[in-house]
């Protein structure tokens, strides 16, 4: 047992031959890329949203092709499309331009397409909750003669945000298990380096383990604070259910 | 762009895709019927089996299903040789094989999400309809099957029906341990034509049209209810 126990703390050490370094940076990746993509989800997530909803024809048709083709098409494949045409048209610029090709950067290259599939639905989750907005609030808004932009920060985003929450919350959940993905286009985020790791020592049972403990552990974490960050915009609404 | 390596691969395609339905539908069927004991043991069973499947979807929701399946197709299935007695049982034989586990993988990730959606459903349910079943005469087993069990899963349905496309957008997932779904024979033929978009494209397109397919499937079942609802 001893020796059982040992064994697994020297694979798990922090400094080579120990894979328990190369895994925390991982993790690291992980989440920089995690929150990385979520921004650029909620900025996409936003102007999609006023795209649909206050576009013309052809913006919401966009649009519209955007959400439904990135969702109803696994992630997977989305991502390797996204990341061969993204690096094939980067290339194509550059050389119109007369450089020579590039390997992009790989943590910004996932940040982009982890972003771009979760900006489709975080764009319908925005949707859903402008949706649920009382017309009279805003149209009393516009009563007083508020222009469009003090309107929608004012009074829009403020109904907006908790009923959003939720759905955002969700989001962020999928889309820090979502980063796992891109160890099959060949990241060495978390996934992939626990891959490399279970290969060179063996001890696959061991490592998917602590990966799967690793990503656990984001997971709850999030809980905690999505649920404070929840509180603190439905302070003073009526509990739901 | 170039098709015309399509009809050389359609046999291979259509085992492919043959594979994929097999599971996604597999999987639903099976993770359902774990999926209803979760959670209505979270609503009505005992403490610490309301414990238990709740940290059960806890741990299923938290981790990644790319993770779970490694976990246990390389991490499981490399313990297994180890333990001598099992290469004797009938076990051996499917213990070598990639999709039971690819099943086993994708069946507790249904059970895992959809668990805790049946929770909410259990409790959806007005404590009056059950009462009335109850005062009918009908032993629980019988309100269960009759009443709560139908009237929770028709209040659901459209979340269940998320559910059930997430996993059949997951299944390329298996094409990582080696299962040979539609998305793993488009790889295939990525490497045998050198042909970078086409395959793929492909392969999002069949995506596309099988999402459409069940969503009107469960649209059409859905309408089948009978419903008394706000239009």
């Amino acid at each position: 047992m001893q020796e059982f126990i040992q064994d697994i703390a020297r694979e798990l050490a922090l400094v080579p031959p120990g894979w328990g370094g190369n895994l925390l940076r991982g993790l690291l990746t992980t989440l920089q890329i995690a929150f990385g993509a979520y921004a650029l989800a909620l900025v996409i997530g936003i102007g999609g949203m006023l795209g649909k909803v206050y576009g013309g024809p052809v913006t919401r048709l966009v649009l519209e092709v955007y959400t439904t083709a990135i969702r109803a098409v696994p992630e997977l494949i989305v991502l390797l499309l996204l990341y061969y045409a993204g690096t094939d048209f980067l290339n194509f610029i550059l050389a119109k331009f007369g450089h020579d090709p590039v390997d992009i950067n790989a943590l910004l290259a996932g940040i982009l397409v982890i972003g771009i599939v979760q900006g489709a639905f975080c764009t319908e989750v925005f949707r859903g909750a402008i949706r649920s907005i009382p017309v009279g609030q805003v149209e009393a808004a516009q009563s007083f003669g508020m222009p469009f932009w003090q309107r929608f920060r004012r009074i829009i985003l403020p109904i907006m945000t908790p009923r959003a929450l939720p759905g955002l919350s969700n989001l962020w959940l999928i889309t820090t298990k979502d980063t796992a993905l891109l160890a099959v286009i060949g990241f060495s985020e978390l996934a992939l380096t626990t891959k490399q790791a279970a290969g060179a020592t063996k001890s696959y049972f061991l490592f998917y383990m602590v990966a799967a403990v690793l990503y656990l552990c984001v997971t709850l974490i999030s809980n905690v604070v999505l649920k404070r960050i929840e509180r603190h915009y439905r302070r003073g609404q009526k509990q739901l259910a | 762009m170039d098709w015309s390596w399509i009809p050389q691969y359609a046999p291979k395609l259509l085992e492919g895709l043959w594979l994929t339905l097999q599971l996604t539908f597999l999987s639903i069927f099976f993770g359902m019927m774990l999926a209803i004991p979760i959670g209505l043991v979270q609503v009505t069973g005992p403490k610490w089996a309301a414990r238990l499947a709740l940290a059960f979807c806890t741990l299923i929701r938290g981790t990644p299903l790319l993770i779970q399946l490694w976990l246990l197709y390389f991490g499981l299935g490399s313990l297994f040789p180890s333990i001598p007695v099992i290469r004797e049982t009938w076990l051996w034989p499917i213990l070598r094989e990639a999709f039971p586990f690819a099943l086993l993988a994708f069946t507790i990730s249904v059970a895992g999400y959809s668990g805790e959606v049946m929770r909410g459903a259990f409790q959806n349910v007005s404590k009056g309809e059950l009462e009335a079943a109850q005062s009918f005469g009908m032993r629980p087993i019988k309100v269960l099957s009759r009443i709560w069990v139908p009237r929770a899963i028709q209040s659901v349905l459209p979340t269940l029906v998320g559910e059930f496309i997430m996993t059949l957008k997951a299944t390329p997932l298996a094409a990582t341990i080696t299962v040979f779904e539609v998305y793993g024979v488009s790889n295939s033929i990525r490497q045998n034509t050198f042909l970078v978009y086409e395959p793929l494209l492909l392969v999002a397109g069949i995506y596309l049209v099988l999402v459409l397919i069940l969503v009107a499937v469960f649209r059409y079942i859905e309408n089948k209810m009978p419903q008394r609802a706000l239009h």
